[in-house]
């Protein structure tokens, strides 16, 4: 049993820190996050160069064939400088599909360039009326006999305004929301039908509604088997859950040492506030709460990269930690910055923000408990 | 990072299976439930592991030690509270043991460890006094030099089986000048020099295993002093990264939480089982999940100082988790009880209530009030993270 990390592994975690610290400072952020995309092209095309794109991608498409670990230190890493730019949709959903879904020419087609930076994807999964159920899906694909004919609305798609490519999950058979009869689509942006609504979110995230009108795809736009796409849908939002927590650990160790540093120089009755017991005890609550949350990631990880049986479960438990340590460190990273932490001036309310979308991601923390509870008190 | 278990790992576990079932028999049992034979069936026990060898895992393998790995520490826990054995009396094996091996002199150790590694002796820690608990450097148990003996005077309080013990570990006043913590002296004391008095404290769950121990001019050859004088806060400082790391007591909980999800298949409210409650899951649930990760917590401990490294930032939460965790369950377990948490200890047998569990809740959940006190309490804990963690 050991804790430690290779060699890769450490120069990956120090190179994407390096870079978060000297090429993504909080300005270089805002401005990124006011801009129309949400993302920065010129940043990909770095993180192309650094091969950060190729991490979990196996080498016969030219990746790193990185595992869990790998993902999990450089989302911590991102996690940290609040990176916007689309790792999670296009690398962790979009290419995690194609390399696991079995349609050995899209993966071929698609990996190598999303590796070399020059295509961005997204994963259009979730509907109006969906939540945080994957198998709730109304969304329509029916064969033509030459393709299918898609039709339907997704919502909230991460990236969906900037993708070249988009995986659609859509109802070959079965009703609203049966586990059967969902299958997986892939669709060029540019398909007539496809309409792109994008709007931002607080995060400084860009993301999309999208109508699909009698979109025409071929036979071989099929990912998986026709009907059976939970089963790949499933461990896809699985490790995507454990990379997101890893982002969180990473905001909330920013949270928690801005917090520690600013209660050491901010100076009231003439002393300073980090002096105070009533303060000291509440960052000791928020230190305990980041190192559970770690353990628990490290657990989730462990597990993941073992193919455990109870990766799954575990996973559930560290997105109902994620969101219950979260709030606790966001909150009071907001509440010890005083009337600071109300400003939009300061990183604080940023970092709190995207804390507060990765906990809504993939089903929040009480969500996460009841699947939690369902397998291990059945 | 990778936490499997190897085939050795495996064969390890196996071995410690065999053994627990075989050694630790329903005889034992009997006798270590009856008080009457308790401290006698305890010494069995521990007799019982030092014949095996495996008492002591966590000294160094020159004083007796095991020399287990962390992955054999954790499978050895693991497999100690499985089977619902209690863990050895901490305070000789892992309290004054890590002070004499660590600070006392070759004839101490030679003198002493043999001893505890063998139960020979039963130790007891004598630390609070009536008028220092939590600020335990002002304590006022005088120590006074005379020719080859100090001369001890005062008393210490919250003994845990000083009715039991043959030597008591102290810490005591020899020096009134400058910071209280710098006139403290590390004295092991013989229970049986005149002038002890022992006085029992029955406790809120109406047991006896506390005590007040009083000291009327006991005489204490210089030869049993740890280090040098006035040094003892140090030496007793020390070991408290021991104390913490095995106080928070992770597998025993995994075995309590087990316990209660069985018990809470089995009760039932208007026909429904509790388990299948939404509420009694949540909180049977959010225990789960802390849980779940204090046990990767203490496994991060484990393997850091398994490679040479000293507990981390990490190993001072281990003790408030671990401690609020015990509570969290002994607590969901008497509100499982509901009315049978008033059943007082051999009212009606199991069968004639037609309940089994009520009284032996409600007596770890009395008892269990303790482990938040003990140790340093929560609320010193937390300062001692923000000073020596935090840099508050």
């Amino acid at each position: 049993m050991n804790f430690d990390f290779t060699e890769e592994q450490s120069m990956l975690r120090d190179s994407v820190a390096r870079y978060v610290q000297d090429s993504y400072d909080f300005e270089t952020r805002r401005t990124i996050a006011d801009s129309q995309a949400g993302m920065s092209a010129q940043q990909w095309q770095t993180f192309a160069e650094l091969g950060w794109l190729s991490v979990p991608f196996a080498e016969e498409y030219g990746g790193f064939g990185g595992g869990p670990v790998d993902t999990m230190l450089l989302m911590e890493e991102f996690g940290k400088g609040l990176v916007l730019e689309p790792y999670l949709a296009t690398v962790l959903l979009f290419g995690a599909l194609l390399q696991r879904g079995g349609n050995q020419a899209l993966a071929d087609e698609y990996l190598p360039k999303i590796i070399e930076g020059s295509c961005q994807g997204a994963f259009a999964y979730l509907e109006r009326q969906s939540r945080f159920e994957l198998r709730d899906v109304k969304t329509r694909a029916s064969n033509d006999g030459e393709g299918y004919r898609l039709n339907g609305e997704k919502v909230v798609v991460f990236n969906g305004a900037n993708a070249d490519a988009l995986i659609v999950s859509a109802r070959t058979a079965g009703e609203q929301a049966d586990a059967e009869g969902i299958s997986l689509f892939l669709v060029p942006a540019s398909a007539a039908g496809v309409v792109v609504t994008p709007f931002k979110q607080m995060d400084g995230q860009t993301v999309a509604n999208i109508t699909l009108d009698n979109v025409a795809v071929p036979a071989t736009a099929l990912i998986g088997e026709a009907g059976g796409a939970l089963a790949l849908i499933e461990p896809v939002v699985q490790s995507a859950v454990v990379a997101l927590a890893a982002e969180a650990l990473g905001i909330m160790a920013q949270l928690n040492a801005k917090t520690l540093e600013y209660t050491k120089t901010r100076k009231q009755f003439g002393v300073a506030i980090g002096s105070f017991q009533a303060l000291q005890h509440r960052m000791v609550d928020t230190f305990m709460a980041y190192e559970q949350t770690k353990s628990l990631l490290y657990r989730a990880v462990c597990e993941l990269e073992e193919g455990a049986d109870s990766a799954a479960t575990t996973a559930h438990a560290l997105k109902a930690m994620v969101d219950r340590a979260g709030k606790l460190i966001y909150g009071e990273a907001i509440q010890l910055h005083g009337g600071m932490g109300l400003t939009d001036e300061l990183d604080i309310g940023h970092y709190a923000k995207r804390l507060m979308m990765i906990n809504a991601t993939f089903g929040n923390g009480d969500y996460h408990q009841g699947r939690f509870d369902a397998l291990r008190y059945a | 990072m990778d936490t499997r278990f190897s085939p050795d790992d495996i064969a390890f576990r196996d071995e410690v299976r065999a053994f627990f079932k075989h050694a630790y028999d329903a005889e034992l049992q009997a006798r270590l439930a009856d008080k009457a034979t308790f401290k006698d069936a305890v010494v069995d026990w521990q007799k019982r592991l030092f014949e095996q060898g495996w008492i002591a895992p966590n000294w160094p393998v020159e004083y007796g030690g095991t020399g287990w790995s962390p992955t054999q520490k954790y499978i050895y826990e693991s497999e100690r509270a499985a089977h619902g054995i209690r863990d050895v009396v901490p305070f000789g094996l892992q309290m004054v043991a890590p002070v004499i091996y660590t600070f006392g002199n070759d004839e101490q150790k030679a003198r002493f460890l043999p001893r505890i590694l063998r139960s020979d002796d039963w130790w007891c820690q004598g630390y609070s006094e009536p008028g220092s608990g939590s600020d335990l450097a002002s304590l006022k148990t005088k120590a006074v030099l005379d020719g080859d003996d100090y001369v001890v005077n005062g008393a210490k309080i919250w003994t845990t089986y000083a009715q039991y013990a043959d030597w008591i570990f102290c810490l005591v006043r020899t020096n009134n000048e400058g910071k209280k913590q710098e006139g403290i002296t590390f004295l092991l004391i013989d229970m049986k020099s005149p002038g002890i008095k022992v006085n029992p404290i029955v406790s809120i769950d109406n047991h006896h295993s506390l005590n007040e121990v009083e000291f009327n001019d006991v005489r204490v050859p210089v030869a049993n002093r740890i280090g040098e004088q006035d040094k003892g806060w140090t030496y007793a400082k020390a070991l408290l990264a021991h104390e913490r790391t095995t106080i928070a007591g992770v597998a025993d909980s995994k075995r309590g939480l087990e316990m209660v999800r069985q018990e809470a298949a089995a009760e039932v409210n208007g026909g429904q089982r509790l388990l299948d409650d939404s509420l009694f899951r949540k909180r049977l649930s959010n225990i789960e999940i802390e849980l779940m990760a204090l046990e990767f917590t203490e496994l991060r401990v484990l393997a850091t100082v398994a490679s040479g490294g000293a507990p981390g930032a990490e190993s001072s939460l281990l003790k408030i988790k671990g401690t609020e965790i015990q509570q969290a369950i002994q607590e969901l377990r008497m509100d499982l009880a509901a009315y049978y948490q008033g059943v007082l200890p051999n009212a009606l047998s199991a069968e004639q209530l037609g309940h089994a569990f009520g009284s032996a809740a409600r007596q770890s959940f009395m008892y269990g009030r303790a482990a938040t006190v003990y140790g340093g309490s929560n609320e010193v804990q937390k300062n001692i993270i923000a000073k020596a963690v935090l840099g508050l």
